[in-house]
């Protein structure tokens, strides 16, 4: 392995070449599939639901669902991820039902985080995933720090963090990856290089002709893999999991891959992109590419496919319909969790408030 | 019960807490084998071996947040900022993520953030600072700062065992200055009350942290002219504790509010806010306030004490209040 080659097992014609053995059975394969699927419906219909003013602002995953999915299937029940807000993939592979997802892109009563978080930011500790906050790059600083404590306390947890090309220009990345060299620590850093943070492309980023190959200046391995090939992804996320719970310290594995969508539901990408760099990269499409492979394995066709597609529809219609019925969280619950005990000027607060409402009789504050 | 110092009093809660928890463990710059830039952990290494007095790269973004990574596990560190003033360097991961993680899904970052404060050492702009206001307006975080070694001693096992994060500022120039006995067995001061240091009928001033002591020497001089000043030391400036203020000022009438950080936006606005709108008709004269000059902490000698507060300053502005 090198920083600068990039790990495929997809041939050009998207089937793998004769020696290749997949690191998965048939039905994980499968499994694989169908999650990518799933994710990219999922993300599909919240920008619907965005057009229609339903959801607020979404960060869709188009085009990088191997990367979200095909990492997170490498962890095991006891590892924690610590996500940014494009790996809805992830989430739904870590065993999140799409209504407690929804619950939180809502903001309802039904939302773990209690309608405080902006979509995308979902969190839960029974799941062990670390909840997103919004500055990019500093949730590395806190992947690293749990995996520092994972080592102290001699737990078996392997920490996997997802973050974008444009957080390698933080100083979560840089101190993260720093922290994790000098202590070989047992973390996984997945960078999903999509080639733009929001507008900027790659080339005004970073100087680096890659990702990877800045790994090498923290003292660890960097790895460059096709991110639109999902067996290529899980095998070298695989590894790199495998090699944190031996012990053998953190990886940087750069996925390369294509944001198909706008950076979110506010902006305009043929504002900053040129149609045929878009169209040239649709034709390296992950879920179609991983479906041809299938199918010239003999697993799936497209029969089977469309009825996939037709289930998954279906379920995420009626998460939505539930999720969306859910009311919105009391606004008593506004004050409560701020401290782990309520200090004397929120509960004057709460009094305030509580009287000015009741003074309005039910018209808006 | 033993002679203690300031510096002493902070060593002993963290050795304590230490040995009491083994959840609670320390990050920060040459704490291990140097025993820190003040020599608060002077030992700490050989007891509790360097993976619970962690020697970080100097990187205090970094270390802050893995801080806050550990405590998503149900850790308690302690972070050392070497001076107050770097706290600044890790300013996002307090604010935004320690501060608002237990709000945003309920999982407590209970980290104590401790830095050497305080200015009057020649130490500049960047040695000097008094940066308690930057962080008493952020929601989710508490902020205290001890006058004495009791309250050093018992402020920081507070601290340590409280589920939110908080701030603990203690004052360099008090480090090795003030000695006092305080209790061998466990003990902690509860963060959000303040203390009356001294009882008194004419006037209330407020105030914390090494400018206690400034307001004491005041309090006693005007004492032997016939006037009785109350000094009351805040200890926890968020929460602050209301209802202490209040009860003074309500008995002396008049309030003058002192601080070494700087005047404007300080903690002495919200306390001189909450003096006048909780007890205005108790007051006899308008309530003062005494900060540091509104700008950065210089260098020079005669440039710097004529920024902090002084005791002249302050003893002028009592007898102003007192004339009322």
């Amino acid at each position: 392995m090198s920083e600068t080659e990039l790990i495929r097992v997809l041939g050009d014609d998207d089937t793998s070449p004769a020696p290749y053995h997949p690191s998965l059975d048939d039905e994980s394969l499968l499994a694989l599939y169908r999650r990518m699927v799933q994710t990219r419906l999922f993300d599909a219909e919240m920008i619907r639901l965005h057009r229609q003013g339903r959801v607020s602002i979404y960060s869709s995953s188009e085009g990088e669902e191997a990367l979200a999915v095909a990492a997170a299937m490498t962890l095991s029940e006891e590892d924690w991820l610590f996500p940014d807000y494009r790996v809805s993939g992830a989430l739904f592979e870590r065993g999140v039902p799409m209504e407690e997802f929804l619950a939180q892109l809502f903001g309802t009563s039904k939302d773990l985080s209690k309608g405080r978080q902006i979509p995308t930011h979902y969190g839960s500790r029974q799941r062990h995933i670390a909840s997103i906050s919004s500055p990019v790059g500093n949730g590395i600083a806190h992947a690293v720090g749990f995996a520092w404590a994972a080592r102290i306390k001699k737990g078996p947890e392997v920490v996997l963090t997802f973050f974008g090309d444009g957080a390698t220009s933080e100083e979560g990345f840089h101190t993260g990856m720093n922290i994790a060299g000098v202590h070989k620590l047992p973390v996984v850093f997945v960078c999903r290089n999509n080639q733009y943070a929001i507008s900027v492309p790659f080339n005004l980023q970073t100087g680096s002709d890659t990702i990877a190959v800045k790994a090498k200046a923290y003292g660890f391995d960097g790895v460059r893999v096709d991110g639109t090939d999902a067996l290529a992804v899980h095998d070298v996320v695989r590894e790199a999991v495998e090699r944190a719970r031996k012990g053998g310290g953190p990886t940087l594995v750069e996925g390369v891959s294509y944001r198909h969508g706008a950076h979110s539901t506010s902006d305009d990408d043929t504002r900053y992109r040129k149609a045929a760099e878009a169209e040239a990269w649709r034709k390296r499409d992950p879920i179609d590419r991983f479906g041809r492979y299938l199918k010239s394995r003999g697993l799936w066709d497209d029969a089977r496919d469309a009825a996939l597609r037709e289930t998954l529809e279906s379920r995420i219609q009626t998460a939505v319909a539930e999720a969306e019925a859910a009311p919105p969280p009391p606004l008593e619950s506004l004050f409560d969790d701020v401290y782990d005990d309520l200090p004397w000027h929120l509960r004057e607060q709460r009094q305030d408030l509580t009287d000015h409402l009741r003074g309005l009789k039910g018209r808006k504050p | 019960m033993a002679v203690i110092s300031y510096l002493d009093a902070i060593s002993h809660a963290l050795r304590e807490e230490m040995r009491r928890d083994p959840t609670v463990f320390l990050m920060g710059e040459d704490i291990g084998v140097f025993g820190g830039a003040f020599k608060v952990t002077r030992g700490f290494i050989e007891e509790f071996g360097e993976e619970r007095v962690i020697d970080t790269p100097i990187s205090e973004s970094g270390f802050t947040g893995a801080a806050c990574g550990a405590a998503i596990m149900g850790f308690r560190p302690v972070v050392e900022f070497q001076f107050a003033d770097f706290i600044a360097c890790a300013f996002d991961q307090i604010v935004n993520f320690a501060a608002k993680c237990y709000y945003r899904w309920g999982i407590p970052v209970p980290v104590v953030f401790r830095g050497p404060s305080g200015g009057g050492f020649r130490g500049g702009p960047y040695h000097s600072q008094n940066p308690e206001a930057w962080f008493t307006h952020v929601a989710g975080l508490k902020v205290v700062q001890p006058s004495t070694p009791y309250e050093a001693k018992g402020l920081l096992k507070a601290a340590i065992r409280d589920n939110n994060p908080v701030i603990y500022l203690e004052h360099k120039h008090l480090y090795r200055r003030i000695r006092e006995e305080v209790p061998d067995e466990d003990f902690e001061i509860p963060i959000g009350v303040a203390d009356v240091k001294r009882d008194g009928t004419d006037l209330t001033i407020v105030t914390y942290g090494a400018m206690v002591h400034t307001c004491l020497g005041v309090a006693e001089r005007l004492a032997a002219e016939g006037a009785e000043i109350e000094v009351v030391d805040l200890r926890s400036l968020a929460p602050l504790d209301k209802d202490t203020i209040l009860a003074s000022v309500s008995k002396t009438g008049k309030a003058l509010v002192v601080h070494e950080a700087q005047l404007t936006s300080g903690i002495g606005g919200e306390v001189a806010a909450i003096i006048v709108e909780s007890c205005w008709d108790a007051l006899d004269a308008p309530v003062k306030r005494i900060g540091a000059l509104d700008v950065p902490i210089p260098f020079s000698p005669t440039l710097e004490d004529a920024v902090l507060p002084s005791e002249g300053k302050i003893e002028a502005t009592a007898r102003e209040l007192l004339e009322y």
